[in-house]
């Protein structure tokens, strides 16, 4: 078995924020009908959390749920744990209509820590990052330059974000340009 | 630039967000229909300079469809809604008349 590493093997760069690849983090997709009560249940035997409602992201020590879409939740786990829960949610939902996929080793994700990170992120994404209006718990899907991205704020100066591993080492470099030091608009 | 809400997610998306998806409510003819029906479904569409309705998707987004009503010629937004439905909703077309006296409908 080969030795699995993140997108950018953990490297991190430090200027007007800090911004660093987390590492390896279990993900795992689930699609199916957001509102019955036999996925309900799955979800909450496996993560020991409920469904978040809309756009919202849940945590609790590694273990997450993010909204997505209207049928569609984002479950993060150790990276270890994420064939299981999916072993787990597959045999519980076993005759529905859903999908559960391990997509830990298709993701990146890089946290930015700094005062100034909801400005790094306004550089290259059309999402209103206002602090009236994204919210912590929120989840935003949107872009970033021209890549599909996803980031919450795990606190006020802690941005966490999601991506596609295939244009993980792109965003990585992305975010260095985008915190060099000084750089910021200070808009925020 | 455009500023649609979708409805499915409840974000305001910027254009740059979004995919096109050209006319909204066209009936589908295939297999079985007559050419001109074909034809009319394939090529024909009403191209106004005003109200319009459209199909957009939030493809940097949730990804579903939905529909937005807005004017071609003022950007003005009136208003997005779900996709599963064949014609635009009632208080929509209302608003819509409202600030359109002069609109002919849908």
């Amino acid at each position: 078995m080969s030795n699995a590493i993140s997108v950018k093997n953990g490297a991190e760069f430090n200027g007007a924020v800090r911004v660093s690849d987390a590492g390896l983090k279990g993900m795992i997709t689930l699609r199916g009908d957001l509102s019955s009560t036999k996925l309900a249940a799955a979800v909450q035997e496996t993560t020991g959390l409920a469904i978040p409602s809309r756009r919202e992201i849940v945590f609790k020590g590694e273990t997450g749920i993010a909204w997505m879409s209207p049928d569609e939740l984002l479950i993060f786990c150790a990276y270890e744990q994420a064939e299981m829960q999916v072993a787990a949610l597959t045999e519980t939902l076993t005759g529905s209509h859903f999908l559960a996929v391990n997509v830990s080793d298709a993701r990146a994700q890089f946290s930015l820590h700094g005062a100034g990170v909801r400005e790094v992120i306004a550089k290259g994404s059309p999402a209103n990052l206002s602090p009236a209006v994204l919210n912590p718990h929120e989840i935003r899907r949107t872009r970033l330059g021209q890549v599909a991205v996803a980031f919450w704020l795990s606190a006020d100066d802690r941005l966490e974000l999601v991506c596609f591993r295939s244009v993980g080492a792109f965003v990585y470099d992305w975010l260095c340009i985008a915190a060099a030091k000084d750089s910021l608009p200070e808009v925020y | 630039m455009l500023l649609l809400t979708c409805p499915c997610c409840g974000v305001d998306a910027d254009e740059t967000e979004l995919a096109p998806g050209g006319e909204a409510h066209v009936t589908r003819f295939g297999a079985g229909a007559s050419d001109d029906d074909f034809e009319g479904y394939l090529f024909h569409r009403k191209n106004p300079k005003g109200v319009h309705f459209e199909r957009w998707r939030h493809a940097m987004g949730c990804g579903k469809w939905f529909h937005a009503a807005r004017a071609t010629d003022t950007l003005e937004v009136f208003g997005t809604y779900s996709a599963q439905v064949l014609a635009p909703p009632k208080d929509l077309i209302e608003k819509i008349k409202l600030k359109r006296p002069d609109w002919e409908g849908f």
